[in-house]
């Protein structure tokens, strides 16, 4: 009855909703067949990954979701802006699914794009609680393309969740077998002299850091929509046709190098936003990042999709071709990289050499203006990614000699705020110790922290410091998060963003959502370490002035 | 259970009364797991192994390592025993159980109780430690001793990897006991004690759960403990070949 007379008021109230569309999702166990092993995780609908939702632009939604496992689950619908109980982050939004419970999201559709959703609760979403999300436009998309496919990446490895996460706090290499060996001392010393490969391993001795500790969990599979590199996922197309590929990184812990060998790819979306189109060779896709590519294959020929994990511990695999059965030769890893000491250099009480970046985030003043010639395109010129620490072991670099995208590249389409001066400057350092596989914000983990307070209306600029030799993505809920590139009211906006060992990173976030929000940094096994925050944002939509937006915004619609 | 009720209230409303969504900010504090500090445990036989020594004497050798807790507290059991398989008689036995929290970046303080109770006289101590990470990745672990007699002595484990390949790794082990007072009794004289000299080649066979190794020990006495054990008829200076295996789980 009640909710009847609500969505009476729903409907007068916002006549732009008059679409609406009703899900089914049962979260459920299921069996994880990757082509090297076969392991019971958890799945959506009976399988894992999870059923592609698609949403309109516009359409006002309800999801019903059936807990059919004996646990609490959640589901967080990754990049959506929607009103805070919906968000579906337990302790913060809601108080999760009881098992045999059915919860029903319900939530507008207020931006077009791709995304994906994931469970919130425990490990879930590494034992396989994921799928993806593609949102249609309104309007026209700026771009053409003849087919799509959605392309998920994730890392499936044979440990559930929990057995991982205790693993690394019992041994924080557990998983890491890139370890410098006895081998690689000889090689380096007949490569750099044998008093430099000294010098350089008493230096880290020194520190107890290793330079090996790009991946802190080996041993996956890397999978395309389910499928192992021997599964060989494979989508279709007819020479010459434009096909949209919908990158979505679903993994727990891997940062993906993805390229398709042979094809260049036209990023024209990043984190759901358009962007300026750049053509690229590769590109590096963070944990829960999303890139949306073109790429024409005119050759009736099989092309292979390969994303090789960062550390180079293991690779994913699929095939564009023209008929099923086709496929391509399958490229080696490269390398495994090692860190250098600039990627020890955001640490505090180290100082290893000049650092441009320091300097460059050196200055606490709001003057951005400044900030927006950056020498971020005078230092692409010089080919290092300004992303990543002057001399990093890390910095991506493209297996063909091409370009490699940076986010330095990224540029809105259209700009989704005005530009504006920041209100105000928070520090989130990023810290950490791997010895004991303890990671934090400004030192403190989730459990003995605060929440961040933030006033409705307000522009936040965040910078983030990243005081641990690891990448984080970092992820806030409910708000977008502009990346600040250099690019002034280009700058791209986007959901997660990724911080560099040895960087400093900005983003600015128009606070224009009440409520409480999750962020924190996606590594799952981090994120549960203690590199989580809650968010409060205090205030709402001022009388006066959020009427008056309100009322604008329904003539435009209506 | 008000608190969520009311959550729940608000949230419905919410879509309808979106300002006043604010009033529902206080509502719902995260008392989920997350917030909860996170609890870990493990089972560590960093040696279970079968010793054979150069005087024809054969020893099955435990030393292993319990732990529950959280970043800032874990309790600790530690078991070390050597069981001699021809006169079935342990010739040491002793557990720990300690507290253990970190107080440096790689280092953690213990303290606690210890009970030796080999064949012979039992003894009972208070521990004082503390384990960690040295530079150069060597694995210390030191530990003051005072015995229900009075007697105070220190031992010091250290314990260092090479990694030939990621699976193959040679460890060396050095313990060293020292004893400010003797104890007759149990045969420990002043001054240094003894020494467990080790080199064990291990691979990894089950990711790092089970790691079959082969070795060498050498155990040596000093000074007046030498010379206690002598007139007992027992040796001070032994060398084993060792097989067994490093457990984790
Ligand atoms: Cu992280």
């Amino acid at each position: 009855m009640k909710k009847r007379l609500l969505t009476g008021l729903l409907t007068l109230l916002m006549p732009a909703l008059a679409l609406a569309g009703e899900y089914d999702l049962t979260v459920d166990r299921v069996k994880i067949d990757t082509g090297d092993f076969v392991k019971e995780g958890i799945g959506y609908n009976g399988k894992s990954p999870g059923p592609v939702m698609r949403f309109k632009e516009g359409e006002n939604v309800r999801i019903n979701v059936t807990n059919n496992l004996d646990e609490m689950t959640s589901i967080h619908w990754h990049g959506l802006i929607l009103p805070f109980e919906q968000d579906g982050v337990p302790g913060i939004s809601f108080p999760g699914i009881k098992p045999g419970e059915t919860f029903t999201y319900e939530f507008p559709i207020v931006q077009a794009g791709t995304y994906w959703f994931h469970s919130h609760s425990g490990f879930q979403e590494p034992d396989g609680a994921f799928g993806a999300i593609v949102i249609e436009p309104e309007g026209r998309e700026p771009f053409r393309y003849d087919r799509e496919y959605v392309v998920q990446l994730t890392d499936k490895h044979p440990h559930s969740g929990d057995r991982i996460m205790r693993n690394l706090k019992m041994m924080p290499d557990y998983y890491n077998r890139q370890q410098q060996t006895v081998g690689e001392f000889f090689s380096d010393a007949s490569k750099n002299g044998l008093m430099n490969t000294i010098q350089d391993r008493m230096a880290w001795g020194d520190m107890r850091m290793m330079k090996a500790d790009v991946e802190d969990v080996q041993g996956f599979t890397g999978m395309i929509n389910g499928m192992g590199p021997e599964q060989n996922w494979t989508g279709l197309f007819e020479p010459g046709e434009r096909i949209r590929l919908r990158f979505i990184n679903s993994s727990a812990m891997t940062y993906f190098d993805v390229r398709i060998p042979g094809l260049g790819m036209t990023v024209v979306q990043a984190d759901g936003n358009n962007v300026q189109p750049v053509n690229v060779d590769e590109f590096r896709i963070g944990v829960a990042e999303t890139y949306d590519v073109i790429v024409r294959p005119r050759d009736a020929q099989a092309y292979t999709i390969f994303a090789e994990s960062m550390g180079r511990s293991g690779y994913a695999r699929a095939t564009l071709a023209p008929e099923e059965g086709m496929a391509a030769s399958v490229p080696p890893m490269r390398d495994a990289p090692r860190l250098t000491m600039a990627d020890m250099s955001g640490m505090p009480g180290m100082d290893h050499g000049d650092m441009d970046h320091g300097d460059m985030t050196a200055q606490g003043d709001m003057d951005h203006s400044n900030m927006s010639d950056m020498d971020h395109s005078a230092m692409m010129e010089g080919g290092s990614d300004p992303f990543y620490a002057k001399g990093s072991g890390i910095a991506p670099a493209a297996a063909n000699g091409g370009k490699f995208l940076s986010y330095a590249d990224l540029k809105a389409q259209k700009p989704l705020y005005e530009e504006r001066e920041p209100t105000r400057e928070i520090e989130l350092r990023l810290t950490g110790n791997m010895e004991r596989y303890t990671w934090s914000i400004n030192g403190v983990k989730y459990e003995d922290a605060d929440p961040i307070r933030l006033k409705y209306g307000e522009r936040v600029r965040f910078k983030f410091v990243n005081e641990t030799m690891m990448t984080h993505p970092m992820h806030l809920h409910g708000m977008w998060s502009i990346l600040d590139v250099g690019a002034g009211e280009w700058n791209p906006i986007k959901h997660t963003v990724s911080v560099q060992p040895g960087t400093t990173v900005y983003m600015e976030t128009e606070v224009d959502a009440p409520g409480q929000w999750a962020f924190h940094c996606h590594l799952s096994y981090h994120a549960a370490a203690g590199m989580f925050r809650k968010v409060i944002v205090e205030g709402s939509p001022d009388t006066t002035q959020a009427k008056a937006d309100v009322a604008t915004e329904e003539g435009g619609d209506a | 259970m008000s608190r969520i009720r009311t959550f729940m209230a608000v949230s419905l409303l919410s879509p309808i009364l979106l300002p006043g969504a604010a009033a529902a900010q206080e509502m719902i504090a995260d008392t989920s797991a997350r917030k909860q500090a996170l609890t870990s445990w493990g089972v560590q036989f960093e040696e279970l192994e079968y010793r054979y020594s150069d005087d024809d004497e054969e020893l099955g050798v435990w030393n292993a390592d319990f732990f529950y807790g959280t970043d800032d507290l874990k309790v600790r059991w530690l078991t070390k025993g050597e069981y001699a398989i021809e006169e079935q008689a342990y010739e040491g036995l002793e557990n720990q159980l300690v507290g253990q929290i970190p107080i440096s970046d790689f280092f953690d303080a213990k303290a606690g109780v210890r009970f030796d109770t080999p064949e012979g006289p039992d003894r009972t101590y208070a521990v004082l430690g503390v384990a960690g990470l040295a530079p150069q990745w060597f694995e210390i672990d030191a530990n003051l001793y005072v015995s229900d007699e009075g007697d105070t002595s220190a031992e010091l484990d250290a314990e260092y990897e090479l990694l030939l390949t990621n699976y193959w790794i040679l460890s060396a082990t050095l313990d060293a006991t020292v004893a400010f007072s003797e104890d007759r009794e149990i045969g420990v004289g002043k001054g240094l004690v003894s020494t467990e000299t080790g080199l064990r080649l291990s691979y990894d066979l089950v990711d790092r759960a089970l790691s079959p190794y082969v070795g060498v020990v050498h155990e040596r006495k000093y000074g007046d403990t030498a010379d206690y054990a002598e007139s007992e008829g027992g040796s001070t200076k032994d060398w084993f070949a060792v097989i067994g295996a490093r457990i984790v789980f």
